[in-house]
């Protein structure tokens, strides 16, 4: 364990499969929250329908004619999404910011907790399985063990996941972009800025909001979908509310309401989570630092992030790329 | 509305002190131990024999009966030893954490638990997913202990609500890390009693005290008054109580790391019988404590001078203030009230449960249903969500799995949203 290592493990966390799956979810928030307002405290209840779609079609649903392959099972997913997305939305949309931020936080901890207590569904125990084969059988990359880069090491698994991730990452990185300079994102940007001179413009309010819910929450769908076929392991404790959380961190370091905003977040973001961790245990592992024990490290990264969340929303609410007169944090 | 809840604090209060009274506990002649066998959702198993030893040689052994109890005379207090025969129970279940219990007999009669589970599900949580059958087991001593369960929740919801519906009423704050003054003052009393040595007895009032003056008084003069100066946006005020949430909880683990504790006293304090209920001495002495507690906040807000001022607050602030109040010190005392009330709440899980670190943060969710229920900022609503969730919750292990009882009152709480946006006691105004 030296220096070199500390350096690796942090620049090969900052682009690899964890930090994709939050840097998909973030994306979607940026659309929710960054450009349209919506406090949207439940997106890992889009992620989980995501995970858990793929993991109960591949693994519990296995050989049923109803979903015959990963690709049908993906699209059940966002489907599913959209459902999600209308459920959440019709009731929620038309509160005020604060009661929208606590419904939708509510609805994700229900849907962890049914998942949780239905058997079918896998229970407390998760779900388990191949749940991407067909998705590793398409792997283009040329039969090797490792693939080196520099001293980053891949399996080749690893190399097509991670392929894959930030090539979708790419394309919906340009769909945001493009329609955010569409009219319809201006009419997001307008609701966000004073709903009510919006909707005295004739637009409705309600179906773009909806439609900004629907967006961003197929983006953390996907994140699921990716965890699902990345890990090939399902578990509901996965989804608790500090993964929205922590997209909302990512988000606020990179700057929402920009289109590279939550990528910046998520590179610094897991690249320090992972760096401090490390480099801490390095420290303990060579006795520089004596007076904590390596269980304790673990704490202090979130202790970090927390305190980390603070700081930004008080004195740089707009982040690294943000605009601070583009973010009015405030509605009431 | 306040009449209204005082009464219903007088009721309460009525009915415990009759529960004491009325039916007192259940005693036995001697000292014995009542194994308790029941199956998924508490249903009794009949017809397992259950075999009590000591180290002095003393055996006695009994069948359970049709309420799924078995109770074995023994000659003294002291220590025993209960083991359920396995070759007895029905096929294919065993006993959940192994056939065999450890008792400490002081005087009257000992319960030891023997939850059934299906085979190989006797290592972890095991129990849920009765299936078919669920509604044969609702039984009216049932729904009255899950009842009397409910209340003391709702009592310790009603604690914490109370603070949290406070706060937003007076700053507008949704207090994301209002959990954490909760998990705060467990861990304070905690210190208190396990590392400094204090009787709980002691311990607990100082710790409650030391929580309003530290994490009430103190965070709002260190972090929301400046913030407040600054004239940081509400959302963005969440937002920081979000991290400052994530921030205290993992200190918490960090000090004091993620195992359950207990406080040195009243630990394994064994059961009462009063009539068809079973419930801890403590919890009934905590019970009436909080509603002492709920009673003489309520009382104050609505009685004292600074009481109405802060009722003046979270109705207008701007108007409060060109009246004479003075805002920013009303504020101030409901941060000391809020954070004394969720002390109390902490100990008082902490003394009927476990101590840990994210004992605050479970209960944070089923608080803003409370709140939000009742209607955000209103006291008498607070009180009133907190008795309909806490009361829901229980209930609800009635019909759906117990994992699912919290989000039974998440659910309640968004089908009201959708009927009643401004909760049960709130003035209607627009949420949209």
């Amino acid at each position: 364990m030296d220096m070199g290592f500390v350096l690796t493990q942090a620049i090969s966390q900052a682009i690899g499969v964890t930090a994709i799956i939050y840097l998909l979810a973030t994306m979607g928030l940026n659309i929710q929250f960054g450009y349209t307002g919506l406090l949207n405290f439940g997106q890992i209840a889009f992620v989980a329908i995501g995970s858990y779609a793929i993991g109960v079609f591949m693994v519990q649903w296995q050989g049923s004619a109803f979903v015959p392959n990963l690709w049908v099972a993906i699209l059940y997913a966002l489907l599913l999404s959209v459902l999600l997305a209308l459920i959440l939305g019709v009731p929620t949309l038309r509160l005020r910011a604060d009661y929208l931020a606590i419904v939708t936080i509510a609805a994700g901890e229900i849907i962890r907790l049914v998942f949780k207590s239905t058997d079918a569904l896998g229970g407390a125990q998760g779900i388990n399985g191949k749940m991407g084969e067909e998705f590793y059988a398409i792997n283009p990359f040329p039969q090797q063990d490792r693939f080196d880069f520099g001293p980053l090491s891949y399996t080749r698994n690893d190399v097509w996941v991670v392929t894959v991730g930030w090539v979708v990452i790419a394309l919906l990185l340009l769909l945001t972009w493009a329609l955010m300079r569409s009219p319809w994102g201006r009419v997001l940007k307008g609701i966000r800025e004073d709903e009510d001179a919006v909707r005295s413009l004739g637009k409705s309010t309600y179906l773009r909001k909806m439609q900004a819910l629907i967006l961003g929450g197929l983006f953390g769908t996907l994140g699921g979908i990716f965890w699902a076929v990345a890990k090939q392991s399902v578990q509901p404790d996965s989804f608790v509310p500090a993964f929205t959380f922590f997209c909302y961190t990512i988000l606020i370091l990179g700057g929402a309401a920009r289109v590279l905003g939550p990528v910046v977040g998520a590179l610094i973001f897991w690249f320090l989570l992972v760096f401090i961790e490390q480099f801490l245990l390095l420290l303990i592992d060579n006795g520089t630092i004596t007076f904590l024990e390596p269980t304790q490290v673990g704490p202090i990264r979130f202790i970090l992030v927390g305190i980390g969340l603070m700081l930004l929303m008080i004195f740089r609410p707009q982040g690294i790329l943000g605009d601070k007169k583009e973010l009015a944090l405030d509605a009431r | 509305m306040l009449r209204g809840i005082t009464r219903l604090v007088l009721v309460l209060v009525g009915f415990i002190a009759a529960g004491l009274l009325g039916f007192g506990p259940a005693q036995a002649e001697g000292p014995s131990i009542t194994a308790v066998v029941t199956g998924a959702d508490k249903s009794p198993v009949s017809g397992v024999t259950v075999n009590v030893t000591n180290a002095e040689g003393f055996t006695g052994s009994a069948e359970t009966d049709a309420e799924g109890l078995a109770t074995i005379e023994v000659p003294e207090p002291g220590k025993y030893t209960a083991t359920v025969d396995a070759a007895t129970l029905p096929i294919g279940v065993e006993i959940k954490g192994g056939p065999e219990r450890s008792i400490n007999v002081l005087q009257g009669d000992k319960k030891a638990l023997f939850p059934v589970v299906p085979a190989g599900e006797g290592g972890d949580s095991g129990g849920g997913g009765g299936g078919g059958g669920i509604f044969a087991d609702i039984t009216f001593d049932r729904v009255l202990q899950l009842i009397v369960d409910g209340v003391v929740l709702s009592l310790i919801i009603a604690l914490g609500a109370l603070g949290l519906s406070l706060i937003f009423g007076t700053t507008g704050l949704s207090n994301f890390a209002h959990g954490e003054l909760i998990t705060l003052g467990a861990f304070t009393t905690l210190v208190l009693n396990t590392t400094l040595g204090l009787n709980l007895l002691i311990a607990a009032p100082i710790g409650i005290v030391i929580s309003a003056a530290l994490w009430g008084w103190g965070q709002n003069q260190v972090l929301w008054k400046p913030l407040r100066k600054r004239g940081t946006g509400l959302i963005a005020a969440m937002i920081v109580s979000i991290g400052l949430g994530i921030a205290l909880r993992y200190t918490i683990l960090f000090f004091f790391g993620g195992s359950p504790e207990s406080y040195a006293q009243f630990a394994g304090q064994p059961g009462i019988d009063l009539g068809p209920i079973f419930v801890t001495p403590k919890a009934i002495v905590l019970s009436i404590i909080a509603v002492l507690f709920l009673a003489a906040a309520i009382a104050w807000l609505k009685s004292s001078r600074l009481g109405k001022a802060t009722r003046a607050v979270s109705d207008n602030p701007a108007l409060a203030s060109a009246s004479g109040v003075n805002v920013e010190r009303v504020i101030s005392v409901v941060w000391v009230l809020g954070a004394l009330l969720a002390a109390y709440a902490g100990v008082f899980l902490g003394m009927t449960q476990n101590v840990v670190w994210t004992m605050g943060q479970f209960l944070l969710l089923t608080l803003f249903a409370a709140v939000v229920l009742g209607g955000l900022g209103t006291i008498g609503g607070a009180i009133l969500g907190s008795f309909v969730v806490g009361i829901t919750v229980q209930l609800s292990t009635l019909i759906v799995p117990p994992e699912l009882k919290t989000a039974s009152a998440l659910f309640l709480m968004i089908v009201l949203l959708l009927i009643r946006p401004q909760g049960l006691l709130g003035r209607p105004e627009r949420v949209g």
